[in-house]
């Protein structure tokens, strides 16, 4: 008698559970802080909405691109919208791995009635890409460890006389090529067309190469906030975010120095290859994610400047801390007087080729 | 089988057949049980071990891309001379032309032009630009239009790499897996600037080879206390050596991090202690020394278990017979005991070697720019650059490397000489 009645709830539960039978949507994304962000401030209120959709976070971002590419030659994407930076966007793009996204169409205008293109501007730097945020790439150091002088220009990087001890830069050429010749006086208009000619990278190498010995190489953005909170590096370069979270949630003696910063926008993709009805699933999503007040409401939990100009004033206090979150922005006028915008076009060219030099040049001591 | 004997031409069974036949069909039988037993281990071997090693192989030199996706131009371009120094007549312009108009609309354009942005930066740039023009492109004076979307058009070298890399299959992946490169003029090697992969398969060999040596030192003890103490106390130990195994990788990891870091727990005790400076504590990570002591830790039971099982099964009795005959402890270790125990640290040298050279996580992690292994650099370039050929065939000279290490091992030991118990 027993075995029948649960005979029964099983069958009857099954029942019910394919009537109520939600589509799965798999969303790619980075883990930790930023994927909670993007969860509180679009998939719930989408799950809300739309109690048909059930959304799964995966948190693969980072090998993103190959994964893709491994899904796309195998037939399975598995994968209904991607979380990348810019520059993956491009190549993903550029190999047909991505879907050619149409602003017009395919996103939100502003509530004003600004076209999602204009809203955007600039900023749709590929034709399958949606920016959601803008963060940069920036120094943080210790407050404890630089004396009465704390820097406040990106070439205390460069001078370990005034700050003696150990810098932490990423393991790639990109970026520390830039500041490299921008402290070896090239003006900054000037940085790429110098930085083209083999004479110019060796210029940008000599000038890493003063502080070669006194660099922790760090590749993943969690490593740079950690070794300050150790005390072994006296500043360093890391995502503007991590910084933050270091400085007003883990209240460590860290202060931002945000000269020379550099933008970059991370964004969402819908991989090629969908069956019409998870296309369509995908392109509502990411219609309603990049709306102006979503992209504004992520701003509350995590310092990213949303990537709509239409966002910006609707930026308000941290959900938790209660904090003003506008001066944390990269984007805020005190924080961004002298910035770079990440250059795709010249990077997507000269990556793998610089790439070797300065992996040679790191690996000859 | 009665009256089979007494035939004396062919022997046959009860009912007539011949006896060879009747054998030869049982054997097939007995066979084809066999092969039925083996098929689904054989199958899977195939499947998932050598037919990507396959694919592998075959990567690092395929080039299809380039001539399926610019047919036409690939054929016009033979007959342009590459050493005369002008640019391909008007032909192969339009033929490119065309080419470009079928290629944008399937969105293969970018794609010949970031494999070519391996052999010369700005190509990538140059098809993606002219993608978006092409359509725009009028019949007739193709050369002027292409010179007006981007005057790179008007550079030889970019129809020299267009050119040298139209066939189907390339070496160009192999050549740049050993830092050289294919010009004009012929192979030649990279500047000094830009080698880079040698020197990585030197260093992670060299590496490979400390680090299988102190994983010999550190463990050689080990495995002979373990094999000389009691079952239950060697069982207690036993369970500490695999005790790591249990535990993630990146978090044994990262607990070296911890401990070797400048203001880690051994600096820092070496300091209190006194016996360095407070301003010249010693580096142990984000280096070589990183790498080896890490890797030491983790491959370490990889040579314990094959000494251990090794060491198990020789006689106590040997020992003790060549003391009762005179020899020195040292002397009855070295020409009895260690002679018995080459089988088990040939089988964890291997073991040690071979996982050690494809190493990439905890020299990415620990090893600073130091300490990184050839592996670091075919990570990058399959989940970062996404020039799969590149890593594929830095791939397959890591394989051949190995294969060759085995090879003279065989030679100078003798691969039977190697026991897992």
């Amino acid at each position: 008698m027993k075995f029948r009645s649960v005979l029964i709830a099983a069958t009857a539960l099954t029942m019910v559970s394919s009537v109520a039978m939600t589509a799965d949507m798999t969303i790619v994304s980075w883990g930790g802080a930023y994927s909670d962000s993007q969860n509180n401030a679009y998939h719930k209120p989408y799950m809300a909405e739309n109690p048909d959709v059930n959304i799964i976070n995966d948190e693969s971002s980072a090998e993103a691109v190959a994964k893709l590419r491994a899904m796309n030659e195998a037939g399975n994407v598995t994968w209904d919208v991607v979380d990348v930076v810019a520059s993956d966007a491009i190549r993903l793009c550029d190999e047909g791995l991505a879907e050619v996204i149409d602003p017009d169409t395919d996103l939100a205008p502003a509530p004003d009635g600004t076209s999602a293109a204009d809203d955007f501007g600039d900023l749709l730097v590929s034709e399958c890409y949606i920016p959601q945020i803008v963060y940069s790439t920036t120094f943080g150091y210790r407050t404890d460890k630089v004396g009465d002088t704390p820097p406040t220009d990106i070439c205390a990087v460069f001078d370990t006389e005034t700050y003696p001890g150990k810098r932490a830069l990423e393991k790639r050429p990109i970026n520390n090529m830039e500041w490299a010749l921008l402290c070896d006086g090239v003006a900054k208009d000037d940085i790429y067309d110098v930085l083209s000619t083999p004479a110019g990278v060796d210029q940008a190498l000599a000038k890493l190469e003063t502080i070669k010995d006194d660099v922790v190489w760090w590749s993943s953005g969690s490593e740079t906030p950690q070794l300050l909170a150790d005390g072994e590096v006296v500043m360093g370069s890391t995502y503007n975010g991590r910084l933050f979270s270091l400085i007003e949630e883990e209240k460590q003696p860290v202060a931002m120095l945000w000269d020379a910063q550099v933008f970059d926008l991370d964004g969402w993709i819908i991989p090629t290859g969908l069956s019409p009805e998870r296309l369509a699933a995908a392109k509502k999503y990411v219609k309603f994610a990049t709306d102006t007040q979503r992209l504004a409401d992520q701003a509350k939990y995590i310092s990213y400047g949303p990537a709509r100009k239409s966002s910006a004033p609707l930026v308000g206090k941290h959900a938790e801390l209660g904090i003003d979150m506008a001066p944390h922005m990269p984007t805020d006028p005190k924080n961004a007087t002298n910035t770079f915008l990440y250059n795709y076009e010249w990077w997507a060219d000269n990556r793998d080729d610089l790439d070797a030099k300065f992996q040679a040049w790191l690996a000859k001591n | 089988m009665s009256d089979t004997s007494q035939a004396d031409t062919a022997l046959t069974t009860q009912d007539g057949v011949p006896l060879k036949v009747s054998i030869a069909r049982a054997l097939r039988r007995q066979k084809i049980r066999a092969l039925l037993l083996v098929a689904p281990l054989f199958l899977f071997i195939l499947l998932s071990f050598v037919a990507p090693i396959a694919d592998m192989l075959f990567r690092s030199v395929e080039n299809d891309l380039v001539p399926s996706t610019l047919p036409k131009t690939v054929v016009a371009l033979q007959v342009w001379d590459q050493h005369s120094g002008t640019l391909p007549p008007e032909e192969v312009f339009a033929a490119l032309a065309a080419d470009l108009k079928v290629a944008t609309k399937a969105k293969t354009h970018t794609r010949v032009g970031s494999r070519l942005n391996y052999e010369k930066p700005g190509i990538s740039s140059l098809f993606r630009k002219t993608g978006r023009r092409v359509g725009k492109f009028e019949d007739g004076n193709y050369t002027e239009q292409f010179l007006k979307a981007d005057k790179k058009w008007g550079d030889i070298e970019v129809w020299q790499v267009i050119k040298r890399f139209s066939t189907p299959f390339t070496a160009g992946y192999f050549l740049a897996a050993v830092d050289a490169e294919q010009t004009e003029d012929g192979v030649r090697f990279k500047p000094d600037d830009e080698q880079i992969y040698l020197f990585l398969f030197g260093r992670t060999m060299i590496l490979s080879i400390t680090i299988t040596a102190s994983c010999i030192l550190l463990g050689y003890p080990i495995a002979f206390l373990l094999s000389s103490l009691p079952l239950r106390s060697s069982n207690m130990l036993m369970i500490l050596v695999l005790l790591p195994f249990w535990t993630s990788l990146l978090v044994r990891t990262s607990a070296w991090k911890v401990l070797l870091q400048q203001q880690g727990v051994i600096n820092d005790t070496l300091v209190w202690l006194g016996i360095v400076g407070d301003d010249s504590r010693l580096a142990l990570i984000n280096n070589q020394t990183g790498t080896i002591i890490a890797m030491t830790h983790i491959l370490l039971p990889f040579m314990i278990l094959p000494l251990f099982s090794v060491m198990k099964t020789i006689s106590p009795t040997y020992m003790r017979a060549a003391k009762s005959m005179g020899a020195s402890d040292w002397y009855a270790f070295w020409r009895v005991y260690f002679p018995q125990t080459i089988p088990g640290i040939g089988a964890g040298s291997i073991l040690v070697f071979i996982l050690s050279i494809g190493y990439y996580i905890t020299p990415e992690l620990v090893g600073g720019t130091s300490g990184i292994f050839i592996s670091n650099r075919i990570a990058y370039h399959i989940s970062y650059s996404l020039n799969w050929g590149l890593a594929a065939a830095l791939g397959v000279i890591l394989l051949a490397m190995v294969m060759v290490l085995y090879w003279m091992y065989d030679r100078i030991v003798g691969i039977d000489n190697v026991k897992l118990g």
